[in-house]
Formats: C-alpha cells, sequence, structure tokens
C-alpha cells in the first residue's frame, strides 16, 4: 500500500496503450461504424424512394390507360364517322357516275339520231330525184334543182 | 480460494501477509515500505498490467487491422459491441469529445476490467505455481511474492487517476485559459454580486475548489484500489476456510457467491472508472462562463 516507481510505468504503459488503440481500434472502427450506420441509413432512404417510385408508377399507368381507352374510343367514333363519310362520298361517286354515263348515252343517241336523220335527208334528194324523172320520164339534172331539193330536205 | 498449504493455515496472517506483499525490486520482502518511494519497483504489478495491455492491444489490432463493414466476425463483433457501448457512453455525457476522449474511455474500461479480472483466478494459483517453478531453481517458495492483481495496487490506480488528472487540467486550460481556470478558482462556488464579499469569499472558495479538484484523482483511484482490495482480501480469508475437511463446504459455498458477485464488482468497478473519467474531461472543457 504505497507509491512507487511502478506508478510511472504504469502511466507509460497506458498512455502508450491509448495511443495505440487510438490509433488501431478506435478510429477506424469508428470509421466502420459511422459508414455502416450511413449506408443503413442510404439503403432504407432508398427504400423509401423506390417505394414512392413504384406508387407514382403505378397511377402514371393507371393514367395512361385511361388516356389510352379515351384515345381509342375517340379513335373508334372517328373511324365511324370516317367509314360512313366513305360510304357517302361513294355513293356520291357512283350516282355522279351514273349520271354521266346517262348524260353520254343520251347525246350519243342524239348523235345517232341526228347522223340517221342526215342520212335520210341526203337519201330524201336522191329520192325525189328519182322519182320525178320517173314521172317526167327523162333525165334531170340534179345540180340545176339542188337549191329546190335541198329546201325539201331541210323539211323533212 | 483453492485449498491453501499446510504452513498458511497454521499461520493464517503470514499466509495474509504473504499473499499481499509484491514482488519488488529495490527493497527487501516483508519490510514496511514508505508511503511514497520512487526506488522501489512492483515487477509482478507491472509485468501483470503489460501483459494485459498486450492482450488488449493485440486483440485491438487484430481486429483493426481486418474490419469488415458488412459481415463482422465472431471477436470484431464482442469488440465492435464494446466500441459502441463505450461512445455511446461518451456522446450521452460529454457530447463534443475530441477524438482522444473516446480511445481514452475504452482503454480504460477494458485494461481495468483485465486487471480486475485477474481477481477471478484462484488467489492461490499463480504464486503457488510461480512459487513452485522458482522453487525447482531453488529458491524457497516461501520468499517468493507474487501479486496477480495489478489493481489491488496503489500504483497502477494512481497512474490512472493522475493521467485522467493531467488530462483534466490540459482540457480545464485549453477550454478555459490558464487565467480563466485559474480565476474559477476564486469564484465557485460561492459567488457575490458585491466586489468585497467576493474578496471574503475568494479564499474560501479557492480552498472549495481545490479540495473538489484533488478530491478527482483521489477518489478515482482510492475507489478502484479499496474496491479491488476489499474484494481480494475476502477471497483469501475465504481461502483459510481451509483450516478443516467440515469448513469445505463453506469455502466452496461462500467462495462461489463472492466470486459470482465480484465479477459485478469488477465490471462495475471498471465501468465507474471510466465513466467518471468521461464525466470530469466533459466538466473540464465547458465553458466557465456560467459560474
Amino acid at each position: 500500500m504505497n507509491v512507487t516507481l511502478t506508478l510511472i510505468g504504469q502511466m507509460i504503459v497506458f498512455s502508450i496503450l491509448i495511443w495505440f488503440v487510438k490509433g488501431v481500434l478506435w478510429e477506424p472502427m469508428l470509421k466502420v461504424l459511422n459508414d455502416r450506420k450511413q449506408r443503413i441509413a442510404d439503403g432504407l432512404a432508398a427504400a423509401e424512394k423506390g417505394k414512392h417510385e413504384e406508387e407514382l408508377a403505378r397511377q402514371k399507368a393507371l393514367d395512361e390507360l385511361k388516356k389510352a381507352k379515351v384515345e381509342a374510343a375517340e379513335i373508334i367514333a372517328q373511324a365511324q364517322r370516317r367509314a360512313g363519310e366513305i360510304v357517302d362520298e361513294a355513293k356520291n361517286a357512283a350516282l355522279d357516275e351514273a349520271g354521266r354515263v346517262k348524260l353520254a348515252a343520251q347525246s350519243d343517241l342524239e348523235q345517232e339520231v341526228s347522223r340517221a336523220r342526215e342520212g335520210l335527208r341526203a337519201q330524201v334528194a336522191q329520192l325525189a330525184v328519182a322519182g320525178a324523172e320517173k314521172i317526167l320520164g327523162k333525165e334531170i339534172d340534179a345540180a340545176t334543182h339542188a337549191k329546190a331539193l335541198d329546201d325539201l330536205a331541210a323539211q323533212i | 480460494m483453492s485449498e491453501a498449504n499446510a504452513p498458511a493455515i497454521s499461520n493464517p496472517v503470514e499466509y495474509i501477509q504473504h499473499h499481499l506483499t509484491n514482488w519488488s525490486i529495490g527493497v527487501e520482502h516483508g519490510k514496511q515500505v514508505n508511503i511514497v518511494d520512487f526506488s522501489v519497483f512492483h515487477v509482478d504489478v507491472f509485468l501483470f498490467s503489460v501483459l494485459l495491455a498486450g492482450l488488449f492491444a493485440y486483440v485491438a489490432w487484430k481486429v483493426g487491422k481486418s474490419l469488415n463493414a458488412d459481415a463482422p466476425s465472431g471477436i470484431q463483433n464482442v469488440v465492435e459491441t464494446v466500441v459502441e457501448f463505450v461512445n455511446q457512453q461518451i456522446q450521452d455525457i460529454f457530447p463534443n469529445a475530441d477524438r482522444l476522449v473516446g480511445p481514452l474511455a475504452l482503454t480504460i474500461f477494458v485494461w481495468v476490467f483485465l486487471m480486475n479480472a485477474m481477481d477471478m483466478l484462484p488467489v492461490d494459483l499463480l504464486p503457488s505455481l510461480w512459487g513452485g517453478i522458482l522453487g525447482l531453481f531453488g529458491a524457497d517458495p516461501h520468499h517468493v511474492y507474487l501479486k496477480v492483481v495489478p489493481t489491488t495496487n496503489l500504483d497502477t490506480t494512481f497512474a490512472l487517476a493522475l493521467t485522467v488528472f493531467a488530462l483534466i487540467i490540459y482540457y480545464n486550460i485549453r477550454s478555459k485559459g490558464l487565467v480563466g481556470w485559474l480565476s474559477s478558482f476564486f469564484f465557485h462556488p460561492f459567488s457575490a454580486k458585491n466586489i468585497i464579499v467576493k474578496i471574503i469569499l475568494a479564499p474560501i472558495n479557492f480552498l472549495m475548489t481545490l479540495i473538489e479538484e484533488v478530491a478527482k484523482p483521489v477518489s478515482l483511484g482510492l475507489r478502484l484500489f479499496g474496491n479491488m482490495f476489499a474484494g481480494e482480501l475476502l477471497f483469501l480469508l475465504i481461502a483459510l476456510l481451509a483450516f478443516s475437511v467440515w469448513a469445505m463446504p463453506a469455502q466452496i459455498v461462500l467462495g462461489s457467491l463472492w466470486a459470482i458477485f465480484h465479477i459485478l464488482v469488477i465490471t462495475l468497478q471498471a465501468f465507474i472508472f471510466m465513466l467518471l473519467t468521461v464525466v470530469y474531461l466533459g466538466l473540464a472543457s465547458q465553458n466557465n462562463e456560467h459560474h
């Protein structure tokens, strides 16, 4: 029960031990512990963020789906409208075409008629000349009576 | 507390005195030493404390060089638990502690615990072995002395306490300045507005604060020493119960009970020493504006 030189020795050992423990164990270990704490905190934050993002994504997907449905309905309506339009257009085009065909046929007919009439007119003059020759018993110079014949033909 | 050797039983006083004598250099064994005598060196105290310091340093080095943040292995888990426990205490008591306090507190806790834990070895085991070994080389076992618990010696406990005290002074000067620290001796614990009352109170304050400051290392050192010395002495007394076969059951029961209780004591004393060190250093780094 006394204080001796051992005291000095113990103080030196104590100081060296503190210094050694500080450099070898305390500082690196606290660094590792703090790193780990930080990593765990980061991981939890990331998980929280991921959950939030997933919620957002789901919401977004729902929105997109809704929008797509609306769009699809719109497209269908548009298509139906367009189909109606196409049918109408086709009908109109067909009617127009039919009108045109009818008109062409009519004009063809008229042309035929007038051509037939022209042909008949030319023959009328010849017939008249031939008839008159028969009646008069002599030859008639067609050129001399051309005017009268033309008038006759025109009356037909 | 194992069986005492025959001569001890026949002479209890000599048995206990033999066990309480250090293996020393610079003094004749068994002779009373002055209360402070720096010509004496206790080899056993130094040897065991250095061995335990080496053990701690080895474990610290081994764990420290292969730290694994992701998959800590066995011994690293144990050390991590202790380090985190000590760090938690420091953060609770001394939140802005600088980087020396942590290793200091950890070293005190672990080293004091290890030195205290030497008390858990049977009191006769190492001294008898050492006596036996030296006996083989012709020494008289009765004049071979070995005290295995370094903390039952004032040198160890005061070495720790005085180192802490030096740090307390250093922290005080660092936080308050030399003048600020010295002046705190005169205006604390009693303060007054009146200048004359202040002057009257100054000597009283000085005396009170001086006692307060000196009491810190003295109480640190004596508390640990007292607890460990008393524990050791009780083990020795229980060991003396081996005087007869009929007393053996009592020895076994009492020895077991005291050993179990002593587990608490050695841990608690190491913890208290660490905690008070942190508290004192925390107080020392406070600015004295509120005085």
